[in-house]
């Protein structure tokens, strides 16, 4: 271990050189600059490494696949159901979380945020036990004639299930970050509350709610787990780009590059496509 | 002095890294198996002394997979001869030997009206079957193939889900998510009645072969033919036998390779 042995002379010897003070001074700035090194090239020499090792040509013929364009199909529709549901509930109940006080608020907030740290697999399990055929709510769903496992829409519930508490905690945040006296000012002003939600607050709180949209959608597209358990994987009707790239994995590792590949660049146009079509007409302060 | 608690902890944290590596005096065995060796491999290996073994059980199309993508278990175990065939072919692991046999099954949850293949048939019914490459789905698609057209279409037809090994199609027939499913006959014992076993007729058997094969690089190879020779007539074939695998006709071994 080298850091004692570099220790030591730092601390040992009160009067340093011009060298020494300097090493003092900027130590610090070489260690973050090293950790950020090591944090970059941890994070993206995978994602690097999946469009290296995939030829234009094969990324082009993997679109061609029939599975690839139904899976890509499925997930951008899925995805897409799932991050409308979430903004269209999730909105208000975020607002009401950040403007009003009541009891158990602070348990509210922990039992919204729950799925976030539960492991994909154990959210599949949920998922079984609570809409599944024998799970809790089961007979009820029977009974409605309403069919999620090994169903399109069980594919939506799993991807909602998972993502929601991204776009919850992110504009739970952003609510509370509307300054008080724009809200307060307004309602002395005599605006109704549904006018003071929709003109003042969402558009103070846009450029995060669109962060936590962002953040959701991306998490939605790449769900694999809790989709496997909960709607099973069927081409066309439940197997989504991440299920597919594990059936390729299997049987053909430069397809399964090719899909990963497919679905690194869908999620990073979808990021980048809400960046830059709603976010510029918001000025910045 | 502050400073010199940060080394410190590190050194105990590498030092505890370090105990829990190599806890014991016993080397680690990894072994890559099959889905559906799951309960016979972790009682072998309960009463396994040369080694202390850990699995990563899945499909064994995955688990190839791994191995080709550079993987070093030290042994491989599949629900099949032709993916440690290839391996072998490839040149990362060892001669396979087989060690075992299986059947398949239509296996239904407990509380099923479904008694026959036939009635599997009927519109409605939803099948939980392999992938096209893991075994239990190949295995699945023999079967499949060898019944009348008619009769196929409609099997076809009923099939919604495709898992990537034997543990999801169980999983999915507990919990009642599809009615109808093909696994292993052992699969279905494991489940201890949650889900019933419906025989196939023999005609539609096919031979599901289970082989095993060491991999080559491995740095235990001693304890990793022992654990194969413990399949073949030791511990490992009573375990597999008390779990419902075929083991009385497996021809005797081949050497180790």
């Amino acid at each position: 271990m080298t850091a004692p042995a570099h220790a030591g002379p730092l601390l040992g010897e009160p009067h340093g050189s011009l060298a020494r003070s300097l090493v003092r001074r900027w130590w610090f700035s070489v260690a973050m600059g090293v950790s950020i090194a090591i944090a970059l090239a941890f994070l993206t020499v995978p994602v690097v490494a999946i469009f290296v090792d995939v030829s234009p040509t094969r990324l082009l013929s993997s679109l061609g696949s029939s599975q690839s364009l139904q899976a890509l199909r499925l997930s951008l529709e899925t995805s897409a159901i799932a991050v409308a549901t979430i903004v269209l509930v999730g909105t208000p109940a975020a607002y009401l979380l950040a403007t009003r006080r009541f009891r158990g608020q602070a348990l509210v907030l922990t039992l919204i945020e729950l799925p976030l740290v539960l492991p994909p697999a154990v959210a599949g399990i949920g998922l079984l036990a609570s809409l599944g055929p024998h799970g809790l709510l089961g007979g009820a769903l029977a009974a409605a004639h309403v069919q999620l496992v090994l169903q399109t829409a069980g594919v939506v519930v799993a991807l909602a299930f998972v993502s929601a508490p991204l776009y919850l905690r992110q504009a739970h945040a952003a609510f509370g970050g509307v300054q008080r006296e724009h809200i307060e000012g307004a309602l002395a002003l005599g605006i109704r509350r549904p006018a003071v939600f929709l003109h003042i607050a969402i558009p103070i709180a846009r450029p995060a709610l669109l962060a936590g949209l962002a953040l959701a959608w991306g998490r939605a597209l790449g769900e694999f787990g809790a989709t496997l358990m909960f709607a099973g994987s069927f081409q066309g009707i439940t197997q989504t780009i991440p299920l597919a790239i594990y059936d390729e994995f299997s049987s053909d590792f430069p397809a399964a590059l090719a899909l990963s590949a497919l679905l690194v660049a869908v999620s990073a146009a979808v990021l980048l496509t809400i960046k830059l079509l709603w976010t510029p007409s918001q000025p910045p302060l | 002095m502050r400073r010199p608690l940060a080394p410190a902890a590190l050194g105990a944290i590498v030092c505890a890294l370090a105990l829990s590596a190599c806890g014991g005096s016993k080397p680690r065995l990894r072994v890559s198996a099959a889905a559906s060796l799951h309960q016979a491999f972790t009682q072998y290996a309960a009463g396994f002394q040369p080694a202390d073994v850990r699995f990563s059980f899945a499909g064994s199309d995955a688990l190839a997979a791994q191995i080709e993508q550079g993987a070093k278990p030290d042994v491989f175990a599949s629900a099949n001869m032709t993916l440690p065939a290839r391996l072998f072919v490839e040149g990362l692991v060892r001669r396979p030997v087989q060690f075992a046999a299986n059947r398949l099954v239509l296996a239904v949850p407990r509380d099923s009206s479904i008694a026959s293949l036939a009635q599997a048939e009927r519109p409605g019914v939803t099948i939980a079957a392999g992938t096209a490459t893991v075994p239990v789905g190949s295995y699945t698609a023999t079967v499949i193939s060898r019944l009348p057209a008619a009769q196929r279409r409609l099997l076809e037809a009923n099939v919604r889900d495709r898992e990537p090994d034997v543990t999801g199609i169980v999983g999915k027939l507990t919990e009642g998510a599809v009615g109808a499913g093909f696994v292993y006959a052992t699969d279905a014992l494991a489940t201890h009645g949650a889900v019933r076993a419906i025989q196939l007729p023999a005609a539609l058997q096919p031979r599901v072969g289970y082989a095993v094969a060491v991999v080559r690089g491995s740095a235990h190879l001693r304890q990793a033919r022992a654990f194969v020779a413990g399949l073949l007539r030791g511990a490992g074939r009573a375990d597999l036998r008390a779990n419902g695998f075929l083991v009385a006709a497996i021809p005797p071994p081949a050497s180790g390779g």
